[in-house]
């Protein structure tokens, strides 16, 4: 679970920054150390675990660094340029900058670039890249230009793929983006443009990208707030023609569109982005980390402050400027293990073994063929799918499918679609799925009078849905007020949120008996709940008894189990619904569904008050579930449903009731020793005094 | 098969002292166990965790701690103030040091097991050096303000951690002075205890210490500063023991409570190499404070106040889940406390400080199978023989005329004739008993009471003639030159020809009462004989092995019987080989030759050699009486094992006459009754 630790600041002395910010942090050779550049004239060592400076260095009064400090690891010396064109190395040993190694360059430099295991590279504003040696060695050189004319360059990383560096900056000219990529190994430099989409008028705020084996991901976070996803191959099949990229949507909204400071994003693994900014228009600015995969806000911490709208990221810590400090916040992503909270250990998993997992598996789409799995092309299918449409063959019937939702009728659909159910597992089962309900919901959002229930009902049974992957579904369902579908959803979405599921609760409570009567809700659980306490069997015993020659046995736990088990038998006799059966099932379903108290507390403040009534009224059917939601219910609205007169003699009925269990709680106290004395009674019966004489006859 | 009249007994008032020290020797696989009266008990674990030797206690020296050193070398120390050591071989104790550092509340061999420290009173630590024979004061450590109630070596032996009343030190082996002294945290729920004793400690190879305390805390310091790393809060009463596994990768605790801890060094993810320690498993298998723990490689094993040793295997550590993967409770000793004079009815009973003679009661009622008749006359308490003197009897014997009762500790040895006249009882102590009968570690009489055969600690065996009110001296086995192990068992002949005696180890001797001479030894086993006895006329040994296993050895032939070999080929039934007690008394039916009887002590058995032997298939045990079935079917499914399990525990059974049995029980719970109340929990919530 990835986390965000007590941030600390970095130095107490304010930095020169101006309103843009710092120019850089940069990694040193040493783990510890990082080079944070002002915009002005200093450069400053950090050693970050001791929380202060090791070194600083300044230019000249009038002078202005232009490019921050990097460290080139290959020698351990610091290289930086002010004034554009001016060139310094350095090294710890150095005190002033004035008087270090110097190189004038006959262009400006736009960055140094420089990563672990190969030497920095200079990055001219012009577009032209140099390695530093091969620069030093005639600084003079002529560099030529490789952009056109007011394109500026935007954004930069330099990365090493396979052990060969790769280079890739954005460029902007007219509102229009174009990345390069430089592959230093073959000398090739391939230009893309990236095309917008549909969100033509937003402006791209900030980059980062990460790479695997085949791509750069190039992620943006886009004025609009949301997180678009660009793929570049890092080989180019064709590097002469100018191609073009498509970005995808990857998270909606995380910032606030008209945000009056600057946003930032950083790619912290695979997974993991963060994203500095201010989540809503008028709140405060927040650093937030996002699942990507599972899109979803793992954690967020405010910063009141304000800051540059900066963000970088190395190792384990994230820095920024909070208000006029660096901040440095250490993240970690623990992989979390049941194991380790359990204290069990894990037995690693066989590779070769397939898990059967009930969740719907994003990366792999189950009971595919093999050589689909295979392909590399599996990976993040469902995204990658629409950039690269143009390589990939259509598959034939879900390709019909998808062009019938667009077009014909309810009906026609639904035959499609349960002709589709019926050809079951083809490779792209779950994609098609997955992109049926979003065209059917888009056409739904769309025609207002188009509805296909019936359709969605199949397609949810299928089991490869779930909330996240299309929220708009429960979203139009409550909108219809689609109980049906709704109690369906919560069945089977595993990840609905707890939002959702009040929403759903409101409906369930305030839709009307008559209405209600006419529904075909299933009933099942109305039935069943008994059974499925039962389900949640104690676990039990695995430990080897002793032999029957043994004298004691566990008698205190038996006891224990029966008097559990015993109560649960009880109620399912004095059953008489208080409430409609078909809203009692529906209710059931909600209480079914899985949620978390800090989440779903906020929501249920939402609730009209004599809905409130009508969930507490449907009681104790099964005390566990509904003993944790009247709680939470009472302690949502308590000052309203105490001012309530109808709920008086509710909540009389629930004062007594605990008052009841306590007492019941105290007498059983009081009983248990009673009960050993009657034990004892019981075992002096038996054990017929100190002696006697019987008659024994052995077979 | 029979029907008995059974005298149900159970006025044997019997409590086993509690367990203070537990120690687990790898090397040799055995536990030693230290109760409070002193007594010190040696199981071997792959024996089947047979208790095959013990040490009798002593009033005075009340056992604070126990351990092994210097490979299998057992020492103990107490209150008294003194270290002792123990003589495996003999059965004695070697010798007794004062530490001169008043009473001793802790001892740690060093990882070496060259080396004894033990804490004192007076909170000094002393360092001894173990020489070949004896031990040697060294040193003294830094002296502490209270006294050292705990101890530990780092494995390095670099460094010990003491742990006392408030506070653990850290001590430099070298320089014997203390390095860190770490404050435990008086608090309790909230509350500031007066002291908080730290009862046990923990030093691992990492620098890591681990305490446990009155506070009911286990808590992990860093000893290279002396800080406090980790605390986990497990008891509301006190954490008395704790003990390390040899991997240091679990630990397990036991609290007041009764509750015992496993503490497991787990991966914090599951591919990580980060471990912390986790509180994985509680286990409650006391009533009362678990005063000791030991952790062997395969299992968890505790003892405390309810007497009660308990062997918890550790289901992940066990290979094969055979017996050894189920829990042990072992309570009763593996050996016979109660011995009966056939001919009066009488039954003495042996405590730890006295002996009591009863005479059985009688009915003149018949009955069927289950009828509890009446008694025309009750059971009476003869006899209440206390011993002089601090030290524990060790052995005892009713002669089968009930005119003689002789007992040892382990200075004295004490000979008694009894006279009946009426109703009236009068006992008349045989003096001057010769030097060489001073210790006995076990005491027979023969059928006809003539004669008394004992065990000497020295292994010889003595035979004495009695007559009258006097007694001679006629003859002493003297053990095979160089062995001086034990004889812990006898039997004897009821012709009287016949002795036989087993040892702790080697085979079992049989000896010519009548030309004095060693007669032939019983090929040795590789299990230890719980229980052996020689059959009339036929003059077959019958011997039983901690193993489950019975043997019939005829004496005259010098070889195993027929019936034997027949049983070993084929194998005893499986549930049979399961049973987890030994078998501790063997007899046999004066007209029906072909009948063993035998009891542990969870069932009475009777093996008719007769009747097939049952196979794996067959129902061992069924308590229910044939019904209406015709005889074909129940001879079919009859077979030689007749088992009873309606008297239990049962720690003496043996046939008065040839349709009386007496059977002798110690209900567990008349001894919780008898113990102090434990800590009360409660059970429900409130």
């Amino acid at each position: 679970m990835a986390a965000l630790e007590e941030e600390f600041t970095l130095s107490s002395v304010v930095l020169s920054a101006g309103p843009e910010g710092l120019l850089g942090v940069e990694q040193s050779d040493k783990t510890d150390q990082f080079l944070v550049t002002d915009s002005g004239r200093t450069v400053i060592l950090y050693k970050v675990s001791d929380q202060k400076p090791l070194g600083s260095w300044s230019v000249k009064q009038g002078q202005i660094i232009t490019c921050p400090a990097v460290c080139n690891f290959q020698t351990g010396e610091y290289v930086v340029v002010h004034d554009n064109k001016v060139l310094r190395i350095w090294n710890n040993e150095d005190v002033n900058l004035d008087k270090v190694f110097k190189a004038t360059l006959s262009a400006e430099v736009y960055r140094i670039l420089s990563v672990q295991g190969t030497e920095p590279l200079v990055l001219f504003k012009e577009g032209a890249v140099r390695g530093l040696e091969a620069l030093l060695a005639d600084p003079q050189q002529k560099i030529e230009t490789v952009i056109s004319d007011e394109e500026v360059i935007k954004w930069t990383k330099f990365f090493i793929v396979f052990r060969h560096p790769v280079l890739i900056f954005i460029t902007e000219k007219h509102g229009n983006y174009f990345a390069y990529v430089q592959m230093f190994n073959s000398r090739i430099l391939t230009k893309y443009t990236l095309l917008l989409g549909q969100e033509e008028n937003s402006v791209t705020e900030s980059f980062t990208a990460s790479v695997d084996r085949k791509f750069i991901s190039l992620m943006s976070l886009s004025s609009d707030g949301c997180i678009y996803e660009t793929l570049i191959p890092i080989r180019p099949a064709d590097p002469e023609k100018n191609q073009s990229l498509v970005k995808s949507l990857l998270l909606k909204a995380v910032v606030s569109g008209n945000a009056r400071n600057g946003v930032a994003l950083t790619a912290l693994d695979q997974d993991h982005v963060a994203v500095l900014g201010s989540p809503l228009a008028a709140s405060k600015e927040c650093l937030s980390v996002w699942n990507i995969k599972f899109q979803t806000l793992q954690t967020s911490k405010e910063l009141p402050q304000g800051t540059s709208g900066q963000l970088w990221y190395y190792g384990e810590h994230l820095f920024m400027l909070h208000g006029k400090s660096l901040t440095v916040i250490p993240y970690k992503c623990e992989v979390s293990s049941l194991a380790g909270a359990l204290g069990k250990l894990k037995h690693s998993q066989d590779p070769g073994t397939h898990v059967v997992s009930h969740f719907v598996n994003w990366e792999t789409p189950q009971g595919c063929g093999l050589g689909f799995q295979n392909s590399e092309q599996s990976r993040r299918i469902l995204r990658r799918r629409k950039i690269e449409v143009s390589l990939q063959p259509e598959v034939p019937p879900s390709k019909q499918l998808l062009s019938t939702i667009m077009k014909d009728s309810e009906k026609h659909i639904e035959v499609e679609v349960r002709k589709f159910l019926a050809l079951k597992q083809t490779p792209d089962f779950h994609t098609v799925i997955g992109d049926t309900v979003t065209g059917l919901l888009e056409r739904c959002k769309a025609e207002p009078s188009f509805y296909p229930r019936n359709c969605l009902m199949q397609l949810i049974q299928t089991h490869v849905l779930s909330y996240s992957l299309c929220p708009d579904l429960m979203e139009i369902a409550l909108k219809k007020k689609d109980v049906q579908l709704l109690q369906l959803c919560l069945q089977q979405f595993p990840d609905i949120p707890e939002s959702v599921t009040c929403a759903c609760l409101k409906i369930f409570l305030s839709i009307g008996d008559d209405s209600l009567q006419e529904t075909d809700v299933s009933m099942e659980s109305v039935f069943d709940y008994s059974n499925s306490v039962h389900d949640e069997k104690m676990e039990e015993q695995t430990e080897i008894l002793q032999n029957g020659f043994n004298p004691e046995e566990d008698k205190c736990n038996n006891c224990d189990q029966e008097l559990n088990k015993k109560p649960q038998d009880e109620t399912k006799e004095s059953t008489s619904c208080p409430v409609v059966q078909q809203r009692a099932a529906l209710l059931n379903a909600i209480l079914h569904s899985a949620y978390s108290e800090t989440f779903l507390l906020p929501h249920l403040k939402d609730i009209p008050a004599q809905h409130i009534t009508t969930y507490f009224s449907h009681n104790c059917l099964f005390m566990d579930f509904i003993m944790d939601w009247i709680c939470l219910l009472l302690d949502a609205n308590f000052t309203v449903v105490v001012m309530m007169p109808e709920a008086k003699r509710l909540l009389i009925n629930l004062y007594k009731l605990v008052k009841s269990q306590i007492s019941v709680y105290s007498e059983l106290n009081k009983i248990e020793v009673s009960f050993r004395e009657l034990q004892k009674l019981n075992q002096e019966k038996n054990n017929r005094g100190l002696y006697s004489i019987e008659v024994l006859e052995l077979f | 098969m029979g029907e008995f009249k059974v005298h149900r007994v159970r006025f044997f008032n019997y409590v086993p002292s509690g367990i203070r020290c537990v120690a687990y020797n790898n090397q040799s696989n055995r536990l030693a166990v230290s109760r409070t009266d002193g007594t010190v008990e040696i199981y071997n674990l792959s024996a089947n965790y047979f208790q095959e030797k013990f040490f009798p206690g002593h009033e005075s020296r009340a056992t604070e701690a126990l351990c092994w050193a210097e490979g299998q070398r057992l020492f103990s120390a107490g209150l008294n103030g003194e270290i002792m050591e123990y003589d495996l071989q003999a059965l004695n104790i070697k010798y007794a040091m004062d530490a001169f550092g008043g009473p001793i509340w802790s001892m740690a061999a060093s990882p070496s097991g060259s080396q004894l420290l033990v804490g004192c009173e007076d909170g000094s630590v002393k360092l001894f050096q173990i020489t070949p024979d004896k031990i040697q004061f060294e040193r003294n450590f830094d002296r502490q303000k209270s006294r050292i109630l705990s101890l530990s070596w780092h494995p390095s032996g670099t460094h010990i951690a003491a742990g006392s009343i408030d506070y653990i030190s850290v001590f430099d082996v070298k320089s014997g002075s203390a390095v860190h002294k770490m404050i435990v945290d008086r608090q309790y729920m909230g509350v500031s205890k007066r002291k908080c004793i730290v009862w046990g400690v923990a030093f691992l190879s990492d620098g890591t210490v681990i305490s446990v305390d009155s506070a009911g805390k286990v808590q992990f310091w860093d000893s290279a500063t002396g800080t406090l790393v980790k605390s986990h809060l497990i008891a509301n009463a006190d954490v008395q023991s704790i003990a390390v596994a040899d991997q240091e990768d679990s630990f397990v605790v036991g609290t007041a409570e009764g509750t015992v801890f496993h503490f497991q060094l787990v991966p914090v993810t599951s591919n990580s190499n980060e471990k912390q320690w986790v509180r994985t498993k509680p286990f409650q298998h006391h009533t009362h404070d678990v005063r000791t723990v030991a952790h062997s490689p395969t299992a968890l094993i505790s003892g405390g106040t309810d007497t009660h040793l308990v062997i918890r295997p550790l289901m992940e550590k066990v290979e094969v889940k055979n017996y050894d993967a189920a829990l042990r409770k072992i309570t009763f000793p593996h050996r016979c406390l109660i011995s009966c004079s056939k001919k009066r009815q009488l039954l003495l009973f042996q405590f730890a400080h006295h002996l009591e003679l009863w005479r059985l009661g009688s009915t003149v009622a018949t009955g069927k199978n289950g009828d509890t008749l009446p008694l025309s006359k009750n059971a009476d308490h003869l006899l209440h023989l206390k011993t002089k003197g601090p030290e524990n009897i060790i052995c005892s014997c009713i002669s089968p005329c009930g005119s003689w009762i002789a007992y040892s500790t382990v200075s004295r040895f004490f000979l008694y004739r009894l006279n009946y006249e009426h109703d009236n009882i009068s006992l008349k102590r045989v003096s001057k008993m010769p030097a060489f009968l001073r210790s006995a570690l076990q005491i027979l009489f023969s059928e006809d009471s003539t004669k008394l055969f004992v065990a000497s600690n020295q292994g010889a065996l003595h035979i004495v003639q009695l007559s009258g009110g006097s007694f001679k001296h006629l003859h002493a086995f003297q053990p095979q030159s160089g062995t001086v192990e034990a004889m812990c068992l006898l039997a004897v002949s009821p012709d009287g020809n016949w002795l036989a005696a087993s040892g702790t180890s080697a085979g079992v001797h049989v000896y010519n009462v009548k030309q004095l001479k060693l007669h032939c030894t019983v090929p040795a086993y590789n299990f230890p004989v719980t229980a052996m006895a020689i059959a009339p006329n036929t003059n077959n040994l019958v011997i039983a092995h901690s193993d489950q296993q019975i043997f019939e050895y005829s004496i005259p032939d010098k070889q195993y019987t027929d019936w034997s070999r027949t049983v070993q080929k084929q194998g005893f039934h499986h549930l049979w080989l399961q049973r987890d007690t030994p078998i501790t008394h063997i007899s046999f039916h004066p007209k029906r030759p072909m009948h063993i009887l035998l009891h542990d002590a969870y069932m009475f058995c009777i093996i008719d050699k007769s009747l097939p032997l049952p196979n794996d298939k067959t129902l061992l045990y069924n308590p229910f009486p044939p019904t209406n079935e015709s005889d074909v079917v129940r001879r079919r499914t009859a077979h030689a094992f007749k088992i009873s399990k309606i008297y239990k525990p049962l720690l003496f059974m043996d046939l008065l006459d040839e349709r009386t049995l007496v059977a002798v029980e110690r209900p567990l719970d008349d001894i919780i009754a008898q113990l102090p109340p434990p800590i009360k929990k409660k059970k429900f919530g409130t």
